[in-house]
């Protein structure tokens, strides 16, 4: 909350420092809130995955859960790179969860319990650290697979000659803008999310703080669709998690295939 | 939108790589590497048994099938058998019926004959002795009419003459 009373929809995505570690340079590496949630988010999972590691040949509801998961990355890795894309099922399978499991803890009720809720997501300096991970992955595989072939990425089948000057241009920018893409479309889908819901439960506030009349008229609409944002939020979440991963593994697919 | 203005802080960036690349480091190594091979391991494993169980239960089907191809084939065999053997017992039947039949057929016109034969030889022999008591009849009859006597060898001869027209 800021000044006023006002309830500003920016403040939640400050990220705050909790203690002081070491320097890299003059670069200072602190121990912050987006690091507790990281932290959390990453123990989290490995809870999660370990009521997968029965192992057993008939599945208790939790390795059903954790099973759903993992088939759930492997077939799309199947379907987007074939027998290949199975190497590659650690890190994209990796890379959903991680996003999935930052985002529907953002979205988590903790604020009722005192606590801080922060989108980890919601920054871009983690989806970029993500996205130019995903990318350097696909320009390593690309180059290690294909050599300097892999440039004929550039030009797609069936290009006519008299266009090869445009083409290779499109797709060379095309290519480049993947990292910046992927990085944006999940930090700004969380921002702008999670601006929403604050914007609406100001309104709630706000309205019942004008008193009864207002508090109905403004307040009770308003609560409706902070319902129905909040479900809208967690497709949202799910969603963008998902994107991440399929897109990266259309790129990896590029870099195996190479059409 | 402290996503950008947090920039200008000395500590943000390098805290924010620093903890991304250590947590997402954590999640894929022990995660991502540790622990989703074995879980994509059990799934195959258990996809592997279901495929063999079924392929197992298929070949059992289809050999219950030739089992019982077989059994209907034998069960047919061996009807065909019996059928074929009561066919032949009463073959057997009728053609020993007949020959007896024949047998006795034969015995029965051998009797009849010998029983004409012997009723024509009576027959011949009481034909006989008419003739010869009409002779005498005739003789005697002549005889107490005529006073004439008749011999007995003509008296015969008429009474032939007349018996056999």
């Amino acid at each position: 909350m800021a000044d006023q009373g006002k309830v500003d929809p920016m403040h939640q995505f400050e990220v705050q420092k909790m203690f002081d570690m070491f320097h890299v340079g003059n670069h200072e590496v602190a121990f912050t809130t987006s690091a507790l949630w990281m932290v959390i988010a990453g123990l989290l999972l490995w809870a999660f995955m370990i009521g997968g590691m029965k192992r057993q040949l008939v599945p208790g509801r939790w390795q059903v859960a954790v099973e759903g998961f993992t088939g759930f990355i492997s077939s799309m890795m199947n379907a987007n790179i074939g027998p290949e894309g199975r190497k590659y099922t650690p890190y994209v399978f990796s890379l959903f969860m991680f996003i999935l499991m930052l985002n529907v803890l953002g979205l988590m009720p903790f604020g009722l319990f005192g606590l801080h809720p922060f989108t980890v997501t919601s920054h871009f300096a983690i989806t970029g650290v993500l996205a130019i991970l995903s990318f350097a992955i696909v320009l390593i595989v690309g180059f290690w697979r294909h050599g300097f072939h892999f440039f004929s990425l550039f030009v797609p089948h069936g290009t006519p000659i008299w266009l090869m000057w445009l083409i290779p241009a499109i797709e060379l920018v095309s290519f480049l803008v993947r990292p910046f893409s992927l990085a944006l479309r999940l930090f700004v889908a969380m921002t702008a999310g999670h601006v929403l819901m604050k914007v609406f439960a100001s309104f709630i506030i706000d309205g019942i703080a004008a008193g009864p009349a207002i508090g109905l008229g403004v307040g009770l609409p308003s609560m409706a669709l902070m319902i129905g944002i909040s479900g809208l939020e967690l497709l949202v979440a799910g969603i963008q998690a998902y994107v991440f991963a399929l897109l990266t593994s259309l790129y990896l697919n590029d870099a195996i295939n190479l059409h | 939108m402290p996503q950008i203005s947090q920039f200008a802080e000395s500590w943000y960036a390098a805290s924010q790589i620093f903890w991304v690349l250590l947590t997402f480091g954590f999640v894929f190594f022990v995660i991502g590497r540790g622990m989703l091979p074995k879980i994509e391991a059990t799934v195959d494993a258990r996809d592997r048994k279901v495929a063999d169980d079924l392929a197992a239960a298929k070949a059992a089907h289809a050999a219950a099938d030739g089992l019982e191809e077989s059994y209907r084939q034998q069960s047919e065999a061996s009807r065909a058998a019996a059928q074929k053997a009561v066919t032949d017992a009463k073959d057997k039947a009728a053609r020993d019926a007949e020959k007896r039949l024949a047998k006795v057929d034969g015995e029965l016109a051998d009797k009849l004959a010998a029983a004409e034969s012997e009723i024509g030889a009576a027959r011949t022999s009481a034909m006989a002795e008419i003739e010869a008591v009409a002779a005498e009849a005739a003789g005697d009859l002549v005889a107490k009419l005529s006073g004439v006597k008749v011999a007995v060898a003509d008296a015969r001869a008429t009474v032939k003459a007349v018996l056999h027209g």
